[in-house]
């Protein structure tokens, strides 16, 4: 149980860091707070040669609100992002998947962006930003690119990310008007990776009916399984009977496996019910005073 | 490959130190092994049980996800033999664990004893819910728990009983060696 022999780099600036980076090739990691990759090197379920630390490398540290939404940096804690009151105002379902991240003694040393780039199909964050269709910058030797958060998780723990590269920020758009989020999932013990998750948003209209609603599923694809369930649900209510047939149609879109902590089965069940949980409780925090000024055109 | 060794400066309980290290060392085995303070307990070594857990900047964080090279990047670590006061006087939580019974064989102690001393820190009045929520990272075997839970809500009364507000700790006399025995009066 202790990490296999590397060399350690701790630049404090992008562009060296990139460097060391691209010069160990696919032997490389990128170390920022480390609550997915000391573990996996503990086990020994990994051995990069080289560990690039980006913990003082300078530009990383922000967390920006604007009218677009948050940009959150690669060195930003869970903890500092969910003490954050001006982010979560603007973007809720960063506060609502960030307290169920592990423990608050993990989120104090994990990123945000970290667990982005680690891109575990358990994982809320990644859940987030696909939900609300976020991006990731990257920057490698080239220059920085935008990856859209559908394009940037490719398996389980694959990322879009070349050797090379490295993960610099991600952008959580604001939702639209009238529109309300939620995060719900079923663990064994709090704090564990989720059996299955499931984040929503959902628009209403002036009348109060649903215009659009998406939902997140996580611990049951490969990667984070979003949905648009628009079609089932627009012009009708929230109440929880009229959720049921959209909530069997996301579950049904889940492909989950056997492990030792739950079967399959129980895990699309989950996400029946989870989804429904997760439409009913966003519909609820929809702000409806703010869908007079919003049109209701569905995407 | 040969290892990759640096010389790092760490400032634990208010005292400088320096270790050689390799690039690989843990900091829960740095403290360990490089520094002597066994305080500090070692279980799972993959961020489950939170026995290794100690403060970063007064954050807490688990020592085994952490490498010292890393640690030497912060400003202060306090690890569960810095939180008594200089003359021996247990920490209010130290005081609680003992007066509740909230230990049996001891191993995770150190970690409860470190997150809750930073909890009660940021939450001074926790309810019995809080309290057990607090402590939900951190593994124990023995206990069942019921007197830890305890244990945070006594040590949060003994904080307010003094002072009304939390402990300051006293300023760290450097150099100072850690008296045998805990130093208890």
């Amino acid at each position: 149980m202790k990490p296999p022999p590397f060399a350690y780099h701790a630049p404090t600036d992008l562009d060296e860091a990139v460097g060391l980076l691209a010069e160990a090739g696919d032997e490389g990691k990128v170390l920022a707070g480390g609550q997915s990759l000391i573990p996996l090197l503990n086990m020994r379920l990994a051995a990069p040669r080289v560990l690039v630390d980006i913990n003082a490398v300078a530009g990383l540290e922000d967390i920006r609100v604007d009218a677009a939404g948050v940009r959150v940096g690669a060195r930003v804690r869970h903890a500092e992002l969910e003490a954050d009151t001006a982010a979560a105002e603007a973007v809720p379902l960063l506060g609502q998947g960030l307290r169920l991240v592990a423990h608050p003694v993990i989120r104090n040393r994990g990123t945000t962006v970290g667990s982005i780039a680690h891109a575990d199909p358990s994982a809320e964050m990644p859940a987030v930003l696909a939900l609300l269709e976020g991006a990731v910058e990257v920057r490698g030797r080239a220059g920085t690119r935008t990856v859209p958060a559908a394009e940037f998780v490719t398996g389980p723990m694959e990322t879009a990310l070349a050797p090379g590269e490295i993960a610099v920020a991600a952008r959580f758009p604001r939702p639209r008007p009238g529109t309300g989020t939620a995060f719900v999932e079923t663990a064994r013990r709090n704090g564990d990776y989720a059996l299955c998750g499931a984040a929503a948003a959902v628009t209403l209209g002036a009348d109060g009916r649903i215009t659009a609603a998406r939902c997140c599923l996580i611990s049951v694809a490969p990667v984070p399984l979003v949905v648009d369930l628009t079609d089932h649900l627009a012009g009708r209510t929230a109440r929880l009977g009229d959720l049921d047939g959209a909530a069997a149609a996301a579950a049904e879109q889940a492909d989950p496996e056997d492990d030792i902590h739950a079967g399959a089965d129980y895990r699309r069940h989950l996400a029946r019910v989870l989804t429904a949980r997760a439409l009913a409780r966003a519909a609820a925090a929809a702000p409806a005073a703010v869908a007079d000024t919003y049109t209701g055109a569905s995407r | 490959m040969t290892e990759d060794v640096h010389d790092i400066r760490l400032r634990v309980n208010g005292i400088q130190h320096t270790a050689r290290v390799p690039a690989r060392r843990l900091l829960s085995d740095c403290l360990r092994h490089d520094l002597g303070l066994t305080g500090t307990h070692v279980g799972c070594e993959h961020g489950v049980c939170g026995a290794c857990t100690v403060l970063v900047d007064g954050r807490p964080v688990r020592s085994c996800l952490m490498l010292a090279v890393s640690a030497a990047q912060h400003a202060d670590i306090t690890t569960v033999e810095g939180l008594a006061a200089a003359d021996g006087t247990p920490h209010p939580v130290q005081q609680a664990f003992a007066e509740c019974h909230a230990l049996q064989c001891g191993f995770c102690t150190p970690g409860f004893l470190t997150l809750v001393a930073a909890y009660l820190r940021d939450n001074p009045d926790p309810g019995e819910d809080d309290a057990r929520e607090a402590v939900t990272g951190n593994l124990c075997r023995c206990t069942g728990y019921q007197n830890i839970v305890a244990a945070v809500l006594r040590a949060a009364e003994i904080t307010r009983g003094q002072d009304g507000v939390p402990r300051a700790r006293p300023p760290a006399e450097e150099g100072r060696v850690p008296e045998a025995g805990g130093g208890r009066p």
